[in-house]
């Protein structure tokens, strides 16, 4: 039974200006089943925001498919929403009117109070109400500004929503009062999620499961680490789980030397590059002991 | 002073400018001598006919109170109201110029679109950007052979460049990411040219609109002077030939402040497209 959505041998190669080729990923696999919120984590340069465009049909890959729902990824398409890094609000809209753009597109036999009402109730889901709609994103804050995108792209009901880095630019008491946010509307919607990011914690915070990028070039994606911490999560609380650091560790563990150590690995032909699961569950005896050993060394040290 | 703000100062300091520069311009234009005053040998010489010279303000106030209270009369082809000259000049201004932007808006859309295109374009449009539009009017006259319908070209060729340059400079600039926006929504084609790029190049296409204009009413004066009938531009000449001063300076001043309101026209449409990002 192949997972909802499903990356199969997905590669990228761009000229590298020198008359070579430069491969950023090579055969890369995995998948990520229905209502999942999925991080993918990495260093920069490792391909991460090509296969977000990739999936978000903005890009086409060198070779391999993108299957979603039993169909293959061509070209961008309303049943995959985007948030992207820098927003993209049209400027010289309001910030109801962005909303409206998106619900238009979804909707169009839709009358505009139909359409009007729709978005104004995406808003409030992300706590914009009032006046506040009816500004131009450029006499908003950044983290108003990123709301507005999330309350676009939920509106729409995407079969798959994709977050380029939604809070990359915005400091870190505003990320965390928007992670919140996005934690809210994710819960009511039960919307599936592929997630961008190079915050650790947020990635903890926000994801059933984190796939771990090894660095580029021939870049691959090298973990699928589950987050064994149950929901409804919270910022203050999830830290005292003793699963917590456990996973942190690990992760840091990955981005700061093993990421670098599997790296620049071309793959032979046929290998699927499928990622290895690990799952680090300190309130479960059975598992493995052979897996624990890295998280628990590092809790210990 | 300190309670009056920015804006009010500024006018006042206008106001002041005006009245020292009107002053000082009627004290330097030497009074012509009463016949009265002349000797019988002046008299003779004939130096009691009035001279050539240039008009003191107070005598350009009294021609614009003239003129301007009755701007439409029609005496004639050599004398008729500033008001129907002026709107001669206004015809012809916005003839030329609305063909050209109908042609310039589109075109530089579609060149703006392709980036193929812009450099294919590119050279023609350099070329023929710097040829000043008066060079054309032989050119015109002869094979259109109609002197009205020539001026209108030559506005039109002169306002063509800056509508069509910015139109293909801000279609070409929109970003990519708002491109995006409409392509993850799945808008077609005209569906995004629409509710996205233009738009989004609004600003730039009425600055070059706004440049056009203002070289159609530069150049309005010219042809008018050379294919002559009527117009504000043959109104100076034709008051030159008269050597009638006073009215050539009060038509240089209308030609400015129509050129002005031409202008304030286009910066009001500018502004309301006009988006912060």
């Amino acid at each position: 039974m192949k997972p909802y959505l499903s990356i199969e041998k997905l590669t990228q190669r761009f000229p590298d200006g020198a008359g070579g080729e430069l491969t950023v990923f090579e055969n890369a696999s995995f998948g990520v089943e229905k209502g999942e919120f999925v991080v993918i984590l990495g260093h920069s340069g490792c391909g991460k925001s090509t296969i977000m465009n990739i999936l978000a049909g903005l890009a086409d890959p060198t070779s391999g498919a993108v299957i979603m729902d039993g169909q293959e990824v061509k070209g961008p398409s309303l049943d995959r929403g985007v948030v992207f890094q820098n927003y993209s609000l049209l400027p010289w809209l309001t910030t109801l009117k962005n909303v409206m753009f998106g619900v238009k597109a979804r909707h169009p036999e839709w009358t505009k109070s139909q359409v009007e009402e729709h978005a104004t109730k995406f808003l409030a889901m992300v706590g914009l109400e009032g006046d506040v709609i009816h500004r131009k994103p450029s006499q908003l804050s950044g983290g108003m500004r990123q709301r507005v995108s999330i309350a676009r792209a939920f509106a729409n009901h995407p079969k798959l929503l994709l977050l380029d880095e939604p809070f990359g630019a915005l400091d870190a008491l505003t990320r965390g009062t928007i992670q919140d946010e996005l934690l809210k509307i994710w819960g009511q919607m039960e919307q599936t999620v592929f997630m961008i990011t190079h915050d650790i914690d947020e990635a903890i915070l926000l994801a059933d499961r984190i796939l771990l990028m090894t660095n580029g070039p021939n870049a691959r994606v090298a973990e699928s680490v589950e987050i064994t911490i149950p929901r409804p999560r919270n910022r203050t609380e999830i830290v005292e789980h003793p699963n917590y650091y456990a996973i942190r560790n690990h992760l840091v563990q990955f981005l700061g030397k093993r990421s670098k150590e599997l790296a620049g690995q071309p793959t032979e032909a046929g290998q699927t590059n499928a990622p290895e699961t690990v799952r680090i569950d300190l309130a479960d005896p059975a598992e493995d002991p052979e897996d624990k050993r890295p998280a628990l060394k590092a809790v210990n040290s | 002073m300190g309670t009056l703000s920015l804006n009010q100062r500024a006018a006042l300091l206008s106001v002041l400018m005006l009245v020292v520069g009107l002053l000082i311009w009627e004290a330097a234009i030497p009074a012509q001598k009463a016949v009265e005053e002349l000797t019988e040998y002046e008299i003779l010489t004939g130096a009691g006919a009035p001279k050539a010279g240039v008009p003191p303000p107070s005598q350009v106030f009294a021609k614009a109170w003239e003129q301007l209270s009755n701007p439409f009369y029609d005496a004639g082809p050599n004398d008729k109201g500033i008001g129907i000259q002026i709107g001669y000049s206004i015809y012809r201004v916005l003839t030329g110029y609305f063909l050209a932007a109908l042609i310039a808006i589109p075109f530089g859309f579609l060149i703006g679109m392709s980036q193929v295109a812009y450099k294919a374009f590119n050279p023609f449009i350099q070329v023929l950007r710097p040829i000043s539009p008066l060079a054309w009017m032989p050119l015109a006259l002869f094979i259109i052979g109609d002197s009205e319908a020539s001026a209108i070209f030559v506005i039109f060729i002169c306002s063509i460049w800056p509508m069509l340059i910015n139109t293909a400079f801000g279609v070409a600039g929109v970003r990519e990411d708002w491109v995006n926006v409409a392509r993850t929504h799945e808008l077609g084609p005209i569906k995004t040219a629409f509710t996205v790029i233009l738009p989004a190049a609004a600003p730039t296409i009425l600055t070059g609109m706004r440049i056009s204009i203002g070289i159609a009413w530069l150049v309005i004066v010219a042809a008018e002077m050379l294919v002559g009938g009527t117009g504000i531009g043959y109104y100076v000449w034709n008051e030159w030939n008269n050597l009638d001063l006073t009215s050539v300076v009060f038509s240089i001043l209308v030609i400015g402040v129509v050129g002005m309101l031409l202008d304030a026209m286009f910066g009001v449409l500018q502004r309301r497209v006009t988006y912060a990002e």
